[in-house]
């Protein structure tokens, strides 16, 4: 108690006494023409895979397609139910480790960097994007927003525990700035885009 | 008592920046290695930034917004603190170092856990928390990859953001090898790679305790940013009973949009990316579960007292100004002895500890490329010029260089001895080179000495100058 008293009167004394004025964000642009186009060329470049689609039904088809459906597959999205479990959403994360893929669902991307807002209200657990081995994330186009300026308006005052933008498949370059997929969260990613 | 004299003494001892640089120059071929491969990352700052066509009013955005974090900052940590309550989180606050090891230690305790999960935090390397805790028994793992690799090998990370960035993935092979039992020779980073994250995952999936760092902290929302590529410090948070945090106080900015800003220019500083892989925003621990955070002095509210260095506190450790430095990028991240190296870590430095860095603000060119990336627009090497002026006015330079300033001073001020002094040393230089061609002379180290003239420009202009031609013409 006594180190945030004699901390605070230290800050007190030592800050400078005139205060900067916070700067105006709307001067900073965030227009783009096309955000659907952005957002693809942003999410390939960082190692993600962007597949457009229609309905739930193409997403489905997709997945029967190109994952192996006998490993675990979960989701918090009902209309995957055939192909992926629902009731692990109160389990011991820890139970999670053997997840080959989760598909979730965005509150919406960014162009720009191609990042995926999601929040507890989304995830089932915190820890499901992550400890999966692959993520697939679901975002419609309409919510596909140019830059970090209106997706920060956007989330506005929202009220979440716990929230992360998603940019592509965990990476990393340690090794010699190698670059490889995989470090510890999803090896890869794929993001419906969904009309 | 001699025994604990000598471990003191031997912990202040620190190899100067200068000496342990040309250690490190003596492998040719590996240092323009290290230069190409950092300058490799500065370009793709470059490409990404110009990608951005607001980038500059961008970065004058994100400095404004630290001026005002500056002057106003103990109102928002009184507000974050506040809010950060209000969210179920369990706020600590640290003077120093010392305080900062111990809270972190009492939390463990309290918890009875001997084992922690660890990401990225350079605070808690400047604070030493790993050989702390060590003491008490208590198992730390570093989840970053760069840092696991570099604590396998008990080195300290040699960059912020690229913390294994000085080694080659040979070395990286062997190390593993030794340690996770990979193949002998397997060079390939993809494997080496797997091996981590399998042996990490096992880490990840049975620790209680994980400690992250903090890149921002909101005084509006109190919550916290953490941002990561590898997902380790989410991997580690989410799976524990308890997250621990920890911050240097100047980690907060005021309002949660302006992280708009600053997701922005943190990645594409650093590496070049649009943003990290994942930029988690911890407002609420799960329910049943602690988050811990902990805000540390440590210097900082000294620094924030010295007009002429208070901006380094705008820093959002994205490592730019490393990665462009061309002293850095040939004397490696070692050479500087702090846990923050390059540029910015030579103005923080002898914040911490003015003797034992004072050779920091010297290993810099003052070419001014530092200032020219930073994202929050510090002027990094005009901090670096005026610690010097701070140095050398307190007696932190090495006698050597005071006799040579001295003397120097007195010829400069003396035509006469000026005069004579340049004859003697030409004449030196011509009839006995051994005197100057030596290891005492600094200035022969990488270079040849030039060839001597047969007189002074005074000599020459007293010859040629218009009055003398006048006079010979007489």
């Amino acid at each position: 108690m006594s180190s945030k008293a004699d901390i605070l009167k230290k800050i007190k004394q030592n800050q400078p006494a005139f205060s900067a004025d916070l700067p105006d964000l709307n001067l900073l642009s965030s227009e783009n023409p096309d955000v659907l186009a952005t957002y693809k060329t942003v999410l390939k470049n960082i190692g993600g895979d962007p597949v457009e689609v229609t309905s739930y039904a193409e997403i489905l088809d997709y997945i029967k397609k190109n994952y192996a459906l006998e490993k675990r597959i979960i989701t918090t999205i009902p209309e995957l139910s055939e192909i992926a479990s629902l009731d692990w959403t109160s389990d011991d994360p820890h139970l999670l480790a053997d997840v080959e893929l989760n598909i979730i669902k965005a509150h919406f991307g960014v162009a720009e960097n191609s990042a995926l807002w999601v929040t507890d209200d989304v995830l089932g657990q915190r820890v499901s994007p992550f400890i999966a081995q692959y993520l697939a994330i679901i975002v419609h186009k309409k919510d596909i927003l140019a830059s970090m300026h209106q997706a920060y308006e956007r989330i506005g005052n929202q009220q979440y525990g716990f929230g992360t933008f998603i940019a592509g498949p965990s990476k990393t370059a340690d090794i010699e700035q190698s670059l490889v997929l995989g470090a510890h969260g999803a090896r890869g990613l794929i993001v419906f885009m969904l009309d | 008592m001699v025994k604990k004299q000598k471990k003191e003494m031997s912990s202040e001892k620190v190899i100067p920046h200068s000496e342990a640089a040309t250690r490190f120059n003596k492998d040719t071929e590996r240092v323009n290695w290290h230069d190409e491969t950092l300058w490799f990352v500065r370009e793709k700052r470059d490409k990404s930034a110009h990608q951005i066509p607001d980038w500059e009013l961008l970065r004058e955005t994100a400095s404004q917004i630290k001026n005002n974090v500056l002057s106003n900052i103990h109102d928002y940590l009184i507000e974050f603190e506040a809010n950060a309550q209000k969210n179920g989180i369990i706020v600590h606050w640290a003077a120093d170092a010392k305080e900062h090891n111990q809270i972190v230690h009492s939390i463990m305790a309290k918890h009875e856990v001997k084992q922690m999960v660890k990401s990225k935090s350079m605070l808690t390397e400047e604070c030493h928390l790993n050989d702390y805790l060590a003491e008490k028994g208590i198992e730390v793992i570093d989840s970053d990859l760069g840092e696991y690799i570099v604590q396998l090998r008990k080195e300290p990370p040699s960059h912020i953001v690229l913390p294994a960035i000085h080694l080659k993935k040979e070395d990286v092979s062997e190390t593993f090898h030794e340690h996770l039992g990979t193949e002998k020779g397997n060079i390939d980073p993809q494997y080496l790679t797997e091996s981590a994250r399998l042996s990490l995952r096992n880490t990840f999936l049975t620790r209680k305790v994980a400690l992250t760092g903090v890149n921002f902290a909101i005084a509006e929302t109190g919550e916290i940013v953490v941002c990561t590529n590898e997902g380790n410090a989410d991997m580690g948070a989410h799976l524990a009973d308890v997250h621990i945090a920890c911050m240097g106080f100047e980690k907060l900015i005021p309002e949660r949009k302006h992280l708009g800003v600053f997701l922005r220019l943190l990645a594409r500083s650093a590496t070049g990316q649009p943003i990290t892989t994942f930029s988690s925003h911890f407002k609420k621990p799960r329910a049943g579960k602690e988050i811990h955070i902990v805000i540390v002095d440590n210097g900082r509210s000294t620094q924030l007292g010295r007009e002429d260095f208070r901006n380094s506190l705008k820093c959002i450790r994205c490592g730019a100004c490393m990665n462009t430095c061309p002293v850095y990028r040939r004397s490696g991240g070692h050479s500087y002895h702090n846990a923050v190296a390059g540029p910015i870590g030579s103005i923080l430095a002898p914040n911490l500890d003015m003797s034992k860095n004072a050779d920091l603000p010297f290993a810099s060119t003052l070419c001014g490329s530092c200032t020219n990336v930073c994202p929050v627009k510090i002027d990094i090497h005009d901090q670096l010029y005026k610690w010097r002026q701070v140095l050398v006015k307190e007696g932190h330079t090495p006698t050597a260089k005071t006799i040579a300033m001295n003397t120097m001073a007195k010829v400069l001020a003396n035509p006469t001895i000026f005069n004579i002094a340049g004859k003697s040393g030409r004449f030196v230089m011509k009839n006995m080179p051994g005197l100057v061609n030596n290891k005492m002379n600094k200035w022969y180290d990488q270079r040849e000495m030039p060839e001597v003239p047969e007189e002074s420009f005074r000599e020459w202009y007293k010859k040629n100058s218009r009055e003398a031609k006048a006079k010979d013409n007489e």
